[in-house]
């Protein structure tokens, strides 16, 4: 029974194959098999979110599913959200904001701000906060985090947020943003 | 985690059969079933993974009002499916709000109404309390917080489904398809009492799925809430919940009332004599505190969780104030 299987995952847009047992989850096949490290391992019961991927267009707990199960789906991990060295929107939000302090929970946070924006362009405070009710942080309290999704949203729009002026377009500098654009958030 | 296989059925009859085998579990979101694994608080050789089979999971509207939702619908898909928000909006607010976005994106109907307890020392791998063959309820004598206030003995879980009451209070029914075919029951039925037995929470036999879950359409008029609350406001398990459905006549007067709790009790707790109360009378805030007063009357808390029972109270009081559309206010 602890024979391994060939699963096929399309991720970040890349078609994978790999080889895990049964019994891994989604995250371990991430971090352990594919050493995709990105996606962070909190509580493994579903509470912290800090596992979040996004599977078709849907934020879900990686912890919580089987990698088996992810064969031929679409998962996007944080490590997709960069381009090269060019942060995304969101991450550069992130940055302006400070609305990440030790950062474990910010690439489960990205991704499920990504699928909120992705779904609902111009998100109410409210709309926000329900999206992120399954992402814990410890040190932000949160409100930096829904300023830098609130301006993030009003950036992809085009529109200026009242209080940042234009929107910078400048690719990341220094050791936050090469984290942040390596998914490797500490 | 012990190793298993997964394997896909395919079609509903082979499925059923796979699991009449001993030692197999149905997956289905596996948010459950992998905290259970992990735990080691199960430890099937091989995983029937529903998601195979095709077709499970969709909302259908039949003839007759009635919607069929397939098993493998997800929380967040019966949160934001129009046909549920429309005629079921307490039904609707059931599955928006439990767990997290996360979760319920891969939660489904039939694993919400099929998960095992959350009863700390039955989650606990190293106790074997009642619920798991021994002899003794730990939560007697132990840390009971989040336990039973009503229907406890010999085992004070409570039943931990955000659906199991609005379905009760929808008086929607379940299709199970087993070995011997299919049979069809009320939600309010399929629930066990641990009384009756306190190692299982509900009657699915060996092999038997949930194939179906079918909801009426509600009488005239009617119309209904669904209210909890909790320790923490982004997400969290009820304290207590309350689903009230409503339909008042031109004159005021109930003329169709349901009232089940979640969160009280081993099983979605129906509360036929606040039902009573209210029908045939005319809905005022005085009579929706009577109404709630009836349905904690049983109540009979363990050491640490009377305080469940006002929680329980309120939410009752105005669930039925909301489905009755009455100001929630003093007088
Ligand atoms: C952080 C967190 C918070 C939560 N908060 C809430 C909450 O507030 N309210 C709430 O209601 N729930 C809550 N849950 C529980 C969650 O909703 C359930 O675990 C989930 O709905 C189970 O569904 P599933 O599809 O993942 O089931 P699985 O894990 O796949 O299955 C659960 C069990 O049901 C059986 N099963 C599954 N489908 C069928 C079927 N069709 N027929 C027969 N048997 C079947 C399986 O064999 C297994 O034994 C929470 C969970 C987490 C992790
Ligand atoms: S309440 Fe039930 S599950 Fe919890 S310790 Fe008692 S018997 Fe076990
Ligand atoms: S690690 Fe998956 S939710 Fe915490
Ligand atoms: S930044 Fe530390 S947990 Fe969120």
């Amino acid at each position: 029974m602890a024979n391994k299987v060939i699963v096929e995952i399309n991720i970040n847009g890349d078609p994978v194959e790999l080889l895990c047992e049964p019994r891994q989850s989604l995250l371990e096949v991430l971090r352990d098999v594919l050493e995709l490290t990105g996606s962070k391992e909190g509580c493994l019961t579903g509470d912290c979110g800090a596992c979040t991927v996004v599977i078709d267009g849907r934020p879900v707990c990686s912890c919580l599913m089987l990698g088996v199960e992810a064969a031929g789906k679409n998962v996007a991990t944080v490590e997709g959200l960069a381009s090269g060295m060019s942060l995304h929107v969101l991450q550069q939000k992130f940055l302006e904001h400070a609305s990440l302090q030790c950062g474990i929970c910010t690439p489960g946070v990205l991704m499920s701000a990504k699928a909120l924006l992705d779904r609902n362009p111009n998100p109410t405070e409210a709309e926000i906060r329900y999206a992120l009710a399954g992402n814990l942080c410890r040190c932000t309290g949160y409100d930096k985090i829904v300023r830098a999704v609130t301006d993030a949203a009003a950036a992809l729009a085009g529109r200026t947020h009242p209080a940042h002026g234009t929107v910078p377009s400048e690719t990341a500098s220094g050791m936050a943003g090469e984290m942040l654009a390596k998914g490797e958030a500490k | 985690m012990k190793q298993f296989a997964v394997v896909a059925p395919a079609d509903l009859a082979s499925a059923t059969r796979m699991l009449a085998e001993p030692n197999r579990s149905a997956l289905a979101g596996g948010v459950d079933l992998l905290d259970m694994l992990k735990q080691e608080l199960a430890a099937p050789a091989e995983l029937v993974n529903l998601k195979a089979l095709g077709g499970l999971d969709r909302i259908e509207s039949v003839p007759g009002g009635v919607l069929r939702i397939g098993p493998l619908v997800t929380l967040n898909q019966l949160a934001a499916a129009p046909a549920v928000r429309e005629r079921h909006p307490a039904l609707a607010d059931s599955a928006a709000q439990a767990a997290t976005p996360q979760v319920r994106n891969l939660a489904t109907v039939g694993g919400n109404l099929a998960q095992r307890p959350r009863c700390w020392y039955f989650r606990n791998p190293d106790i074997v309390c009642l619920k798991k063959g021994g002899t003794k309820c730990y939560a007697v004598a132990g840390l009971n917080r989040y336990h039973a206030i009503l229907g406890g003995g010999p085992s004070f879980i409570v039943h931990p489904s955000n659906l199991a009451p609005a379905l009760i209070a929808c008086d929607a029914s379940l299709a199970l398809n087993g070995p011997d075919g299919e049979r069809k029951i009320a939600v309010g039925d399929f629930f066990t009492s641990p009384k009756v037995d306190p190692r299982r929470e509900n009657v699915l036999k060996p092999g038997e799925i949930i194939a179906a879950i079918e909801v009426p359409a509600p009488p005239t008029g009617a119309r209904s809430a669904y209210l909890e609350a909790r320790e923490k406001q982004s997400f969290d398990w009820p304290l207590a919940a309350a689903v009230a459905i409503l339909a008042l006549n031109r004159a005021g007067e109930v003329v169709h009332a349901r009232i089940v709790m979640g969160a009280v009790a081993p099983i979605p707790w129906r509360a036929p004599s606040a039902e009573k109360i209210l029908l045939g009378a005319k809905l005022d805030r005085a009579l929706a505190d009577r109404a709630a007063e009836a349905a904690l009357a049983g109540a009979a808390p363990l050491a640490h969780n009377a305080y469940k029972i006002p929680i329980a109270r309120a939410m009752v009081r105005r669930a039925i104030l909301r489905a009755g559309g009455v100001a929630d206010e003093p007088a």
